[in-house]
């Protein structure tokens, strides 16, 4: 449970990704559960995708017709709880905020981590964006098996056996 | 004899920039030479060194380290170029200090 | 005796917008800082701010600090002495000062205190070893200094400087071991929470630090369960190898200038201590008295900047100088206290300060 663990339920997670024929192009998933007085995600998208409106204490809801998967409120949200996702054939597509050093480099191959910590198969690094606009938070492209599309969370670097 | 610990200064941190070539201060901890960086604080250069104890306590002489950090609690209070309580989380480090555990009170040596 | 107009004590967030603002109405002022640096606890914070835009949201702590004292930097209407600790504020509006190594006795029409607050500390065993440290000690440590608090750390609870402050241990390299929390839920935002998780840190509710081991410094540390009466459930007991037990127990307001100078004070645990009662527009008992920041409440950083803001004018207002839109920023300033306050993590604030009037929901 969340007030419990810090890791939502599968339902939760659920609720915020969009059928998964939309997602044959990338959207953002918001996994913003609680009310907390905070709008960076909606003021920094410039295709007006993101509602919060007036009282910022509103959990963010996103137009996925509008959404184009840019990736500019994964970066932007200070929780970092911001992903983008799409599905192409076998595969998932994550873009990712990732903010540790040492910085994955394309190519790579990581670990892909599910929301408890736990290792859940490999990710591999496909690009990585690091553009000043950003202010140091990375966003990483990464490519998972579609299988791993409502698990997956972030990356952990494989340190050598 | 000081402790040391390696590597306890970081130098790579994803958001932060951390001036690596920062002048380095001498001075002196319970008589021996030891050194900080300019920037540092006297407990900041003391930790750096692996040193986490900086005073004892009055009467039963736990040992005791900083807490606070900004100069509230004086947990972290030592003897510095002989003077007593002087809260070192929030004294930057100079050139040529004298630093020393103060186990007790504190004696000022009024001349 | 130094006189002035306008006395500033405390240059963080609070005090430094306190500042700015008066200086857009034309009113000096003189900011103490008992700290080497302008800036407070945001010089620490790494993380990226909350709250909207106004609240510099989006930008990491430390930014916006560096953004406030360069234009205090830049104003030819505020002064400021650092390493400059405030010693008592005395009811003839006398302040003295301890200015590096000089005392000094300053006079001044009006005093805005800024003085925010400070660790609480946790009672178990052996909590005054070293290697026990605040969690605003750990990050300055961090993240002024540059110094790694310990390779293994063991961080006491699990509100959002608890939160915080873990993740900004992973970032500097050192291994956080667990968060632990006395309550049944966790206390901060729940995406602070859910970064800890998925980055392989586990959250221990109903848990707390039974005792620190280690003869110099800390060494180990042992963790107990509690009951729903916070009571040691015996025989739970769990011993950890760690170098240093961060404690992030909750803040409390440094208000004692205030009790000094005899503001009406009262004791509100939901906004963290003992605080000054104050008008809607932060001014206290005495005229010419006025307190912003978490010295008023323990609330986050978008608030101490508002609260400076505004305060800033209302103090400038009673010299004499009116800044040309004095009741539109009064109106704006209050209106985004109150959202910042209306979502259900500002619910305890809200009971605090209705506590604080004397009105009260549960009368």
């Amino acid at each position: 449970m969340l007030y419990k663990e810090g890791v939502p339920t599968q339902d939760q997670v659920l609720s915020k990704f969009p059928s998964i024929d939309v997602l044959i192009k990338p959207k953002a998933i918001i996994e913003c559960y609680e009310n907390i007085p905070c709008n960076p995600c909606s003021t920094s998208c410039p295709f007006g995708a993101i509602t919060i409106n007036e009282n910022i204490n509103n959990i963010p809801v996103v137009d996925f017709d509008k959404c184009t998967g840019c990736g500019i409120c994964a970066y932007s949200c200070p929780g970092l709880a911001i992903t983008v996702s799409r599905v192409k054939e076998s595969k998932a597509l994550f873009k990712i905020p990732y903010e540790f050093m040492p910085s994955p480099i394309e190519g790579e191959i990581w670990y892909a981590v599910n929301r408890y910590g736990e290792v859940i198969g490999d990710a591999k690094i496909i690009k990585v964006d690091n553009r000043p606009s950003q202010d140091k938070t990375l966003l990483v492209h990464v490519e998972v098996d579609k299988s791993l599309l409502y698990d997956f969370i972030t990356i952990r670097r494989k340190t050598n056996g | 004899m000081v402790e040391r610990v390696k590597c306890v200064r970081i130098k790579n941190h994803p958001i932060l920039k951390f001036n690596q070539d920062r002048k380095k201060l001498y001075f002196t901890f319970n008589g021996e030479k030891v050194y900080g960086y300019e920037g540092d604080t006297i407990a900041s250069a003391l930790h750096a060194l692996g040193v986490k104890k900086l005073s004892e306590s009055i009467r039963l002489k736990r040992p005791r380290g900083f807490y606070c950090a900004i100069g509230n609690c004086a947990s972290c209070n030592m003897i510095v170029d002989g003077v007593p309580n002087v809260r070192t989380c929030i004294t930057l480090l100079k050139e040529g200090v004298d630093v020393r555990t103060q186990t007790d009170k504190g004696v000022l040596d009024v001349k | 005796m130094l006189n002035r107009e306008l006395v500033i004590i405390g240059g963080g967030p609070a005090g430094l917008c306190a500042a700015l603002n008066a200086a857009k109405s034309g009113q000096s002022s003189l900011i103490i800082e008992r700290s080497p640096m302008l800036g407070g606890q945001l010089i620490k914070q790494t993380h990226m701010f909350f709250g909207s835009e106004k609240q510099y949201a989006k930008s990491r702590g430390f930014e916006i600090a560096e953004k406030l004292i360069e234009e205090v930097r830049k104003s030819p209407l505020i002064e400021v002495w650092v390493n400059t600790t405030a010693l008592g504020l005395y009811e003839d509006k006398v302040l003295t000062v301890l200015k590096e190594e000089e005392y000094l006795k300053l006079k001044a029409d009006a005093y805005i205190i800024a003085t925010g607050a400070s660790e609480k500390s946790l009672a178990f065993e052996n909590n005054d070893l070293p290697g026990v440290y605040g969690a605003g000690a750990v990050q300055t440590l961090m993240n002024v200094y540059g110094v790694k608090p310990g390779h293994k750390i063991i961080m006491v609870g699990s509100g959002n400087i608890g939160l915080i402050v873990s993740y900004q241990l992973l970032q500097a390299g050192v291994k956080v071991i667990a968060v632990v929390e006395a309550s049944s839920k966790i206390g901060g935002y729940k995406v602070h929470a859910a970064k800890l998780r998925r980055y392989g840190i586990p959250i221990y509710i109903n848990t707390t630090i039974k005792k620190a081991i280690g003869k110099d410094f800390v060494e180990k540390v042992e963790t107990i369960k509690l009951d729903d009466n916070f009571e040691f459930i015996p025989g739970t007991e769990q011993v950890y190898d760690v170098d240093a037990v961060c404690v992030a127990v909750g803040l409390s307001p440094l208000s004692q200038l205030l009790t000094m100078v005899g503001c009406e004070m009262k004791y509100v645990s939901e906004l963290g201590g003992v605080v000054p009662v104050l008008s809607d527009k932060n001014e206290t008992s005495i005229p010419g008295i006025y307190a912003c920041g978490d010295v008023c409440a323990i609330e986050e950083a978008s608030s101490a900047i508002v609260e400076g803001y505004l305060t800033g004018l209302v103090a400038s207002k009673f010299l004499g100088k009116v800044h040309p839109e004095y009741d539109k920023l009064i109106d704006q300033y209050k209106q985004e206290l109150t959202n910042l306050r209306s979502g259900p993590f500002g619910k305890k604030l809200r009971d605090g300060f209705l506590k604080l009037k004397g009105e009260s929901n549960a009368l």
